[in-house]
Formats: C-alpha cells, sequence, structure tokens
C-alpha cells in the first residue's frame, strides 16, 4: 500500500501567522487530486494531528489540483512547548498516512 | 499615471538576492523600489525584546545595493516592518544604517520614518472602549496583560505608506506594515485596480518565491486599471500560471481571502495567464472595503528566563526506556528543587524532550521506533532568574541517575562545559487582535529628516 506522500508531487505544511498552520497536498495531476478528495477524510486528518472537527478548514482547489487544510495551533508559535515553529516538520505526518 | 511598475528586490532584507537581477529590475523603469524587512515567522523573540533576527552587517551590505538602485533609477525606496519587529526602536536602527550609508555613498536623501508602536495606555483605552477585537483564536485580554507586554505595535497598511510617499521621502523606513501594503500602496494611489492592487503585492511579497527560481529574489510587478502583470528579473527564473497561482497557497489560512486594514481581497474568481516564458498576466480580485477601518496588533510578553541542558544516552537499556527514566528522574528532581530550593513547581516548568524518539512532533509522532542513541534535552523555565540555578542542582542527577537502585551509578555523555546553556528572556506572542481607527493614522506617526 502507498503512503499518501509517495501518491502526490508534494505535500508541504507552514505556519500562516503565529496561530495557525497550514498544509498544502500538491496533487500534480486531475486524477490523483480527484482520488485523494474521495478518499482523503477529514476524519483521517483530524485523528492524526489531534484536533477537533470544527478547527479544521479543508479547502479543495481545482485549478492548482491541490487540497489545502487549515487549523489553529494548539501551542502558539514560539511558546515554550512549541517544537517546530514554522511547523513545516507536520507534512511530514500526512506523507506517511497510508492511503 | 498608470500602469504603475514595482519592483521587489526579495521577500525580506536579509536574505540576499542576485544584483544582476536587481540591474535588470531597475533598467525597466520602476516606479518605486519596496521590500519587507520583517516577519514573525521566527517566533516572539523579535517582538518581544526589540531586535532584530539579521545581523546588522548583512542588512547593512544588502540596503547599500538597494540605496545605489534607488539613487540609479530615481525613484521612492521603501522597506516595510524594519528590523523583524518593527518597533521605533527598529525604525531608529534602520535610520541609523542608512545615514552611515548615506555618507558612505555620498548620498543627499530625505528619509520618512513610519512609527507603528503603540504605548499601554493608548491600547487599554481601546480595550475599554471595545475598540479592540480578537481573531480565532486569541489570547484573553486584559490590563495585566497588556501590561506584561514587553512592545506592542500596530501593522500599518496602505493608507499609512501613502501618507508617507506623499511627503516626497526618497526611502520610507516603516515601522511594522503588513507585507502587502509597501507594493499595493502605490498602484492603489494612482488608481490600480484595488483587488489587483492587493493580489499583486500578495504574489510577490516573498520576491521570486512565486517564480521557478525563489533564490534569485527580485520581481517585478505592473498594476493597471484591470490587472497586474508579474515577471522574475532575473534570467534564469521563470513566472508560470501555476507558481504565481500557488503562492495564494503559501503561509495563507485561507487561499482565497486575504485581509488587510481597511477591507479584504478575495481572488476566488481570479485568473492566471502566462503572456510570454517569463510573464503572467492576473485579474479578477475583488476588494471589499470594511465598514470600520481596523489595523492588527502583535504584541508580545516575557515567558520567563530559560535554561537548557543536553544529555547523550548510547547505553541501550537506557535507550530502550529513555522515557521511563525521564518521567522517574522528572519526579525525583521536582522533590528535590522543591526541598533544596523551597520553590514550588507553580514557579518553573521542568521539561523533557527525547531526540531522536519524537522530539518533533511530540505526541503526534506515530512512528516510534527504539534509536542507537537518544539526546535529552531538558528545559527549563522559571518565571524569575532561577532557572539557572534550578539547571546546576539537576545537572549531577542527569549525568547518573539510576532506573533502579540495584545498579552502579551509570554516566551518561555531557557534550558540553558548562553543561547548561543559558537561553535568557523567552518570550511569547500575546496578542492575536484588530484595533478599530477612525483614522488611519491614529494610531501611527510620520517622523521627516534630511541627511
Amino acid at each position: 500500500m502507498l503512503t499518501l506522500g509517495e501518491k502526490v508531487r508534494k505535500i508541504r505544511s507552514k505556519n500562516a501567522g503565529p496561530f495557525w498552520i497550514t498544509i498544502d497536498i500538491f496533487c500534480g495531476n486531475k486524477k490523483i487530486y480527484k482520488e485523494v478528495c474521495n478518499k482523503l477524510k477529514n476524519s483521517e486528518i483530524i485523528n492524526l494531528l489531534m484536533i477537533s472537527e470544527q478547527q479544521l478548514k479543508r479547502f479543495e482547489i481545482d485549478d492548482l489540483n491541490v487540497i489545502k487544510f487549515s487549523f489553529p495551533r494548539k501551542i502558539i508559535q514560539g511558546n515554550i512547548f512549541d517544537r517546530d515553529m514554522h511547523g513545516a516538520q507536520l507534512a511530514v505526518l500526512l506523507s506517511e498516512m497510508k492511503f | 499615471m498608470i500602469p504603475i511598475k514595482v519592483l521587489v528586490p526579495s521577500g525580506v532584507l536579509g536574505l540576499g538576492f542576485d544584483i544582476e537581477a536587481l540591474n535588470n529590475g531597475i533598467k525597466n523603469n520602476p516606479d518605486i523600489i519596496s521590500i519587507d524587512g520583517g516577519s514573525t515567522d521566527s517566533g516572539p523573540y523579535s517582538l518581544g525584546s526589540g531586535t532584530s533576527k539579521y545581523s546588522r552587517a548583512a542588512i547593512k551590505a544588502e540596503w547599500k545595493s538597494l540605496m545605489i538602485a534607488r539613487e540609479k533609477a530615481n525613484v521612492p525606496l521603501v522597506i516595510g516592518s524594519c528590523g523583524t519587529c518593527g518597533t521605533n526602536g527598529m525604525v531608529d536602527w534602520m535610520e541609523n544604517i542608512t545615514i552611515e550609508l548615506a555618507d558612505e555613498l555620498n548620498q543627499n536623501i530625505k528619509i520618512a520614518k513610519l512609527y507603528c508602536q503603540q504605548e499601554k495606555n493608548f491600547i487599554k483605552k481601546n480595550f475599554q472602549l471595545s475598540k479592540i477585537f480578537p481573531l480565532n483564536p486569541a489570547p484573553m485580554l486584559n490590563d495585566q496583560l497588556i501590561e506584561e507586554m514587553t512592545n506592542i505595535v500596530a501593522l500599518a497598511g496602505a493608507e499609512q505608506i501613502q501618507e508617507c510617499i506623499n511627503t516626497g521621502a526618497e526611502i520610507i523606513l516603516a515601522g511594522r506594515t503588513t507585507d502587502t501594503a509597501i507594493i499595493s500602496a502605490l498602484p492603489l494611489m494612482k488608481g490600480a485596480d484595488p483587488g489587483s492592487s492587493w493580489h499583486g503585492a500578495k504574489v510577490v511579497e516573498c520576491g521570486a518565491l512565486c517564480s521557478t527560481n525563489p533564490t534569485s529574489g527580485v520581481v517585478m510587478v505592473e498594476f493597471d486599471k484591470t490587472g497586474f502583470t508579474v515577471e522574475p528579473m532575473s534570467k534564469n527564473a521563470f513566472c508560470t500560471s501555476e507558481t504565481v497561482a500557488a503562492h495564494m497557497l503559501y503561509e495563507n489560512a485561507d487561499p482565497y481571502i486575504l485581509h488587510e486594514p481597511g477591507g479584504y481581497m478575495d481572488v476566488t474568481y481570479s485568473n492566471y495567464n502566462n503572456i510570454d516564458k517569463k510573464k503572467v498576466r492576473v485579474e479578477g480580485a475583488k476588494w471589499h472595503l470594511s465598514k470600520q477601518y481596523c489595523v492588527k496588533l502583535e504584541g508580545a510578553k516575557i515567558a520567563g528566563y530559560q535554561t537548557s541542558l543536553l544529555v547523550l544516552l548510547r547505553d541501550k537499556k537506557y535507550v530502550e526506556n529513555v522515557k521511563k527514566w525521564t518521567d522517574k528522574l522528572s519526579k525525583f528532581l521536582k522533590k528535590e528543587i522543591n526541598e533544596r530550593m523551597d520553590i514550588d513547581t507553580s514557579e518553573y516548568s521542568l521539561e523533557f524532550r527525547h531526540i531522536g524518539l519524537n522530539s518533533t512532533l511530540g505526541e503526534l509522532e506515530k512512528n516510534i521506533r527504539s534509536p542507537v542513541e537518544v539526546g535529552v534535552l531538558c528545559l527549563i523555565t522559571s518565571k524569575n532568574q532561577l532557572s539557572t540555578e534550578i539547571a546546576k542542582l539537576i545537572n549531577p542527577f542527569l549525568l547518573h541517575f539510576p532506573l533502579s537502585s540495584y545498579e552502579e551509578l551509570p554516566t551518561f555523555a555531557f557534550p558540553f562545559s558548562p553543561v547548561h546553556s543559558d537561553r535568557g528572556c523567552v518570550y511569547e506572542f500575546a496578542l492575536n487582535h484588530i484595533l478599530e481607527l477612525d483614522n488611519p493614522m491614529d494610531a501611527f506617526q510620520i517622523e521627516i529628516s534630511e541627511v
């Protein structure tokens, strides 16, 4: 079984200001985009990131074949318990998901 | 007056740019040169301490190239968010660098400084008048929290930058500003399409990140009555409709909407078309004026004083049981700290991170395997400056603490002497709010000087 990271072209995550994180899944082409849109459930993302359903925003951007998730950070950027200020390593969690 | 050409040398001063591309940009006759000088990307330290994240030498070297380019082009040069955080002190720091360079380059310049820092009493007064609103999520605001903040800034928008441009200054040194306002200000005042002025500004706010060659830095964006055209200035960079459209995703929680002082832009119906190999034409963004003029606030407060220790574990038994080891050690240390120093756990935090296991993702890590070695990073943050003393108390136990009482004292690897590293004062962001203003200049001041 492939991982999501092996299926798509690129997955990146980044802080969007000090209070939010955003994750972009670049699918690479329409076929894979449609497949990921259909199969990737919000419930899986919520479990993976340990956030509530209300916190997750999902965008499907047809023109770019991109699926985007945004959510408020549990720990504000740079607070003493923050481990990854730019949140850029979070993308790995999605990359390593079985798809 | 339109089209208006804005030259953006890079995403931020201090990051570097291709000098040949900059010269190319100057040959293409820009109407203004705009560069960002700041960000909250590296956390609250810069704003908390009121200091620049980049070295003065790096800033001075790049600013020199831009001052030379500005003189050649004979157009205004604008920097927003001086010294990373855009406090008043950092605007003055940037002015100091500018004066030194003007002297070295034998330039006579009129400088406009835009101050964006906020007095605590002004913020308290506006909070009491219910002119400050929380964004989602926001720390709970009260007078005490306002009092605890070391620096508060308001993000200037296009209106305040336009005031500076109207002074006729050749160099504009702005305090905290939205990344886009330094770019959109001139096209907006010259009658370019408002939605496209903000959209174009957003596309090029990170320099050549909207192209195929991000490190080349320099891009030109041309604004007119119906849209904008973006082109990278390096001969090795190209903009495609995809690289340009994709930039709306970057660092944006919402890929279609961007809030700015005075309103928001919506790019839902924008279209992106390659007009040749390098250039992309974009039209269709909408600007929605808000009823009230609001600016965003940023503030930071002291979170405590921090000291770190690092110990390396290579012994297989300890590597396999590292979580158990630090749990036991933590419990033991809290008791020792309480007994020997008479400090309660409410006055400090003690945290162990396991480098090699899950120190990046913490509780979210799904893939924990036993590694060859583990680095145990011990972080102590105290309200007062006791973290160093706590670290010194911890030191011998971190070196020798056994998993059970039936074994000889182990000795782990300390890579440093001294073992502890004082990280000094650490900060946290304390505001995610907007402030309503009757007049855009109400929270901002402009000062003019000539050198």
